[in-house]
């Protein structure tokens, strides 16, 4: 009696991490894990060795993985935000993070887009890409929100005109910053051999993970998400949280932003960050989150981030040719959405009862 | 209706956004003897190659060089070919070209010919029959590449064990300078491919592609990237493995376009190689048309611009200056 | 199988993961008669209709239908409308922008060829046989609710059903509209049709069944002839327990507990809903009712006063102090609350669990910064799942996987979560069993008598009868008259309603 109810909970423990959200992007990953561990185990090795300046540096493709997904997983939090609240997303962060970045290059460059120094503090630089970013993501929000248009829409405005803005900002030029301190951000801190951008978006991610503790933000965007009228009619505003969730996003690509542009100390307006909102969406959906809105995971949407770097990175390491890189990358990614699709889910669940039941009747007999 | 009316409001500001991005500098109205041109380009902030173009155009475009100039920009065919319409209603005398993509154009050429007004392709050409347009004003991208490929060859390595890094698939720059390596990697036994892989232009995508070969230890001794932003990307991946490169480097750096910045970097030695793509058009077009003016025909109809590339060895701060975009 | 039956079910077993859902059911048919499927939330009525319909798969059981040689197997929705299945559910499932033809026809025409004057011809044809007033070309969303329904019937009936399903059809529409349904239903019975009807009002029950077939708890309790079946009965059986007299519930002296203090007191009150503005007051400890037919305005005005519309004009005093309402989370700070009419519309919050349901509004009182901690939510939540019995697996089980007594009784406990001093209840017991009801009615007066002020609106005016002492009657908008003590009769009310009164 004991073993057998013992027996019922394992399974149902089992069947509660087949129906958890985050099993998707887990599963994704362990896959990518187990697939790598078979095709070349050095895939895991990290080593320590000094760069080019002398500082030590840790490598290897877990390192590559973890800094490149830094900005993706940066993002990935806005957009769950937005997807949860608003049931759509924000096509835009592409050509806003170009304006981002951008505007950091403005402030420290001044007129002259080479400047032998920089002409503002970094900390200024970044908060007022941070006041602009939130502005435009605020010019999103108030159209989503205020006037109730289709989020995809809405955000289409600065997906087209966003780059065009960012160059204008720069006077079309191309300023490129030499003070070294400035890479600091998108490399790595002298003496601190791990990559900057994996500290910023933990920090991005300690933030967010207190904001929805210590906040009922989580709690409000799922109501507005699922329940508009009856969120509103529960006090809360739904206009002023979507209006929120679209700030949020501002932020996140302002920060993401910052990243692209001390990376390599300059910009290209045209391709910075190009179809990043396309990774940034799938993120979401990876961590099976529904695009229409309502009840989200935060966690499985930044895991979801992580799954997509390590995709890319696999692919480079094997070597995949230019012309076939979009249908692997394309078949990979049909497969675990397919797979986080919920009817899916369910269909999974049921076979994995089925297979329990007949385990337990074979046991009977 | 409030609905309606809202969303409406929306397509038109986002359709003047668009348009303001695009927008097109009003053409002047006619004045004693200026040559009325109509100039449709892509954005000048596609890249630096074009913001270059654009000033170039706007150099020699000027009035007191018996010119008036009127612009069009956009990175849409479709748009481009209305712009090109317009022009051809306002009556320009000449139409001035780069095409965004090269299909769909050759009704509008067509009503161009009908109207008399000559059209000069530059930078891009399109398919359309050569009768449609007096002149091709164009780089030759594969002579680029096999500047390169030669250039490279020139360095009598004894093995060639290159990461190609290309740039959009099946874009004009990518089948041209892809296409000499290609040939030099499939004809000699000591040129290998260590990886060849598209950073679609991208610094980051790039750096990526050079940090997985890294990362998989397999070495190589040069970096053929097909512009400068993605052998930067590239130069960024070796300085964090420190790893040498240059000229006395342990990895030969190439790349193409001749961005200011670039030529620095050959200067300083830190890369070996820039191709030049050329972005300055506009002196050869202005010649064209002011032999059209006298008569007289240009003896082809493609015309291409002549482009070099510089060597870190032998580099000076004056090609940097001039040629530097 | 009988010979006279369009439909028998044997043995039918189902269950969801370990909740056996049904067991060993028997259901027989005949032709031309409505046979009313009873039971409580819960008892499954609905998992019976759905594995009837195919949209569950059953675990065990035959069914058989009249023209097919032996057990028929049912697997999806499809293959029941081919045997000649039709359901009409609750919730219009058409498509309003389309044509009342098009709606009949939808999804049955052959190829891409429609044959447009056809097909208008044939829908005209049935609208006309069955007298349902609507034209073949009108749009369906231009029709009222009724309408809908009848056109959905009318959808069932030209596919030549053998077995139509009407689930819950009646609690959207007012009394002449019900009156409606019915002809449209006898005319189909006459014709052979058989018809399974479910409901909740006994009334309805009674004036146009002939069987009963009854079930509690995943089990059959019977199948009975109606005129053996008195109404008291039919209620313990569905309950499973010999009831008291169901008014017994009213102690009579429900005014004694009604203090002198005005709670709230509304002057002029309008809003974009309610246009024509109106005076309002309720005392401590008072249970009112607002009545009126649907679409009367009664739902409008608890609807100002809780500042869900936007408020236009009026003066609002709430403990005797001068305040503004002007939207919800004002109304809440004076401790109001408010349970919405349309539970789904403006309810639940669907795929949020129930525990998160319970806690919303007096999380959104307590303030963004000030999050309630998962432990005292937790055991908010069970405190009142087992104050007010709420079935459900547990309180992380998202609310739209219970039924609809069970999630309006999550909202219940929401707003007394907030220990309000004045609720207003919108039809509080609309589509939820009979025993949830009289909870629901009990938990009024017990509020009352705790001091709360009450606003109780319901369609049924026995029910306001039983626990209101006083009633706002409503005609077109307007406040008609306001009745109390002894005018709170039936009869009365009917004739304020109707405007013979006064």
């Amino acid at each position: 009696m004991t073993a057998e109810t013992l027996k019922k909970t394992g399974s149902a423990g089992w069947m509660g991490l087949f129906r958890n959200q985050i099993f998707i992007p887990i599963a994704a990953l362990l896959v990518l894990v187990i697939f790598n561990l078979i095709a070349d185990p050095s895939f895991f090795q990290i080593s320590y060795s000094l760069n080019s300046n002398g500082d030590p540096v840790l490598s290897g493709y877990l390192i590559t993985i973890l800094d490149n997904a830094s900005e993706l997983a940066i993002l990935a939090i806005g957009m769950t935000l937005v997807t949860a609240a608003s049931g759509g997303q924000d096509i835009s962060v592409g050509a806003t993070i170009a304006i981002a970045g951008s505007v950091v290059l403005r402030v420290l460059c001044g007129d002259n887009p080479r400047p032998d120094e920089m002409q503002a503090s970094i900390l200024t630089a970044f908060l007022v890409c941070c006041v602009v970013s939130m502005l435009f993501g605020a010019f999103n929000g108030a159209l989503v929100a205020f006037l109730n248009i289709q989020p995809m829409i809405a955000t289409l405005i600065l997906y087209t005109a966003g780059r065009s803005i960012a160059a204008w900002i720069n006077n079309n030029r191309l300023p490129i910053i030499s003070d070294p301190s400035f890479g600091y951000f998108g490399t790595f801190l002298p003496g601190v051999p791990i990559p900057t951008p994996i500290f910023i978006a933990l920090i991005c991610m300690v933030i967010i993970a207190l904001t929805l503790k210590f906040t009922t933000l989580g709690l409000y965007t799922q109501a507005v998400g699922i329940n508009p009228n009856s969120a509103k009619l529960n006090g809360i505003n739904p206009q002023m949280i979507k209006f929120i969730t679209y700030v949020i996003m501002g932020l996140c690509v302002a920060v993401a932003g910052f990243i692209k542009v001390t990376r390599f100390s300059t910009i290209n307006y045209s391709v910075v960050a190009l179809d990043i909102e396309m990774d940034a969406i799938l993120a979401v959906a990876l961590g099976g989150n529904a695009l229409s809105g309502g009840r989200f995971s935060m966690a499985s949407s930044i895991l979801g981030a992580y799954v997509i770097q390590f995709l890319t990175t696999t692919l480079f390491k094997f070597n995949v040719s230019s012309s076939a890189l979009p249908a692997y990358k394309a078949v990979v990614v049909i497969a675990l959405v397919v797979l986080s699709a919920p009817a899916v889910r369910a269909k999974m669940g049921k076979l994995w009862r089925s297979l329990q039941a007949s385990k337990l009747k074979k046991e009977a007999a | 209706m409030k609905k309606v009316l809202l969303s409406l409001l929306v397509l038109i500001l986002s359709a003047t956004t668009v348009f303001a991005a695009g927008a097109a500098e009003t053409a002047g109205t006619d004045d004693g003897g200026l040559i009325r041109v109509g100039i449709i380009n892509n954005d000048p902030n596609e890249s630096g190659y074009r913001t270059a173009n654009d000033a170039d155009l706007k150099r020699v475009f000027t009035e007191e060089n018996g010119y008036d100039a009127s612009y069009y920009y956009s990175l849409r065919n479709d748009e481009q070919i209305s712009g090109a319409r317009t022009f051809i209603q306002d009556g320009v005398d000449y139409l001035i070209l780069s095409a965004a993509g090269t299909a769909g154009w050759d009704s509008v050429l067509m009503d161009a010919q009908n109207e008399g007004i000559p059209v000069i392709l530059f930078d891009r050409t399109v398919d359309a029959d050569p009768s449609l347009y007096v002149a091709e004003v164009v780089s030759d991208t594969n002579l680029q590449g096999q500047t390169a490929v030669d250039w490279l060859a020139s360095q009598n390595l004894d093995e060639y064990n290159i990461i190609h890094i290309q740039g959009v698939m099946g874009s004009s720059a990518q089948i041209g300078r892809t296409g000499a390596l290609n040939e030099m990697v499939a004809n000699n036994d000591n040129w290998n491919l260590v990886t060849q892989q598209t950073a679609e232009w991208n610094a980051e995508t790039a750096q990526q592609i050079v940090q997985s070969v890294i990362d998989a230890g397999t070495p190589f001794n040069v970096i053929y990237a097909e512009n400068d932003d993605m052998a930067r990307g590239a130069v960024a991946a070796l300085d964090r493995a420190n790893i040498s490169h240059g000229v006395d480097g342990d990895v030969i750096i190439m790349g193409f376009d001749c961005n200011k910045w670039a030529l620095e970097e050959l200067l300083a030695g830190r890369w070996n190689y820039d191709g030049q793509a050329n972005p300055f058009q506009a002196d050869t077009i202005d010649s064209i048309i002011k032999n059209l003016e006298q008569g007289i025909e240009p003896e082809s109809k493609t015309i291409y611009l002549v482009e070099q590339g510089f060597d870190a060895t032998t580099i000076t701060q004056e090609d940097v200056d001039k040629y530097g975009i | 199988m009988q010979k006279d039956s369009v439909l028998e079910m044997r043995g039918i077993y189902k269950s969801f993961y370990s909740v056996k859902a049904l067991q060993d059911v028997d259901f027989t048919l005949r032709e031309g008669e409505i046979h009313a499927l009873m039971g409580e939330n819960g008892a499954g009525k609905s998992t019976l209709i759905k594995v009837l319909t195919g949209v569950y798969e059953k675990d065990a059981g035959e069914v058989f239908l009249k023209g097919a040689e032996g057990a028929v197997h049912i697997k999806s929705p499809e293959d029941a409308q081919n045997a000649g299945i039709s359901t009409v559910y609750q919730e219009i499932t058409l498509c309003p922008n389309l044509t009342v033809a098009e709606n009949m026809y939808i999804g049955r025409t052959k190829g891409f060829v429609t044959n447009w004057r056809q097909m208008n011809a044939g829908a005209r044809k049935m609208l006309e046989s069955l007298g349902i007033p609507a034209r073949a070309e009108q749009q369906l969303g231009t029709c009222s609710i009724a309408v809908q329904q009848m056109v959905a019937i009318a959808r069932a009936v030209d596919m030549e059903c053998k077995v139509l399903i009407l689930d819950e059809p009646t609690s959207s529409l007012d009394e002449s509209e019900v009156a409606k349904l019915f002809r449209l239903m006898l005319d189909l019975k006459s014709r052979g049709v058989g018809i399974i009807f479910v409901t909740h009002f006994l009334d309805q029950v009674y004036e146009v069944c002939d069987r009963i077939t009854v079930l509690r708890d995943g089990k059959l309790v019977g199948e009975y002839a109606i005129e053996n079946l008195p109404r008291v009965e039919l209620v313990s059986k569905m309950l499973g327990k010999e009831l008291n007299d169901l008014s017994d519930i009213k102690s009579g002296d429900e005014e004694a507990h009604i203090g002198s203090e005005v709670i709230y007191e509304a002057e002029g009150l309008s809003s974009s809903a309610a246009r024509h503005p109106f005076d309002f007051s309720i005392h401590k400890g008072e249970v009112n009712g607002f009545t009126g037919l649907l679409g009367s305005g009664r739902s409008e005005c608890v609807r100002a006063i809780f500042g869900a519309d936007k408020v236009t004009g009026g003066k609002v005093r709430v403990n005797g102090k001068d305040v503004r309402i002007s939207k919800p989370r004002d109304a809440m700070k004076h401790r109001i609350g408010y349970l919405p009419e349309d539970r789904k519309r403006d309810g639940i919050v669907g795929d949020l669990s129930v525990r998160d349901n319970i806690i919303l509004a007096l999380q959104v009182l307590d303030g963004f910064f000030h999050p309630i901690s998962r432990a005292k939510a937790e055991k908010a939540a069970d405190e009142y799942i087992k104050l007010l019995e709420i079935k459900t697996a547990s309180s992380d089980t998202p609310i739209k996987s219970l039924s609809g007594g069970n999630q309006q009784k999550v909202i219940l406990a929401r707003w007394l979560l907030t220990d309000p001093q004045y609720l207003i209840l919108d039809e509080p017991t609309r589509g939820i069993d009979i025993g949830t009801k009289i909870e629901i009615q009990k938990l009024v007066l017990q509020l009352a008598e705790k001091g709360k002020s009450v606003t109780f609106i319901s369609s049924e005016i026995d029910e306001m009868l039983r626990t209101c002492s006083r009633l706002v009657v409503m005609r077109d908008g307007k406040t008609v008259g306001e009745l109390r003590g002894a005018d709170l009769t039936q009869n009365k009310i009917m004739s304020t309603i109707a405007g013979g009164g006064k």
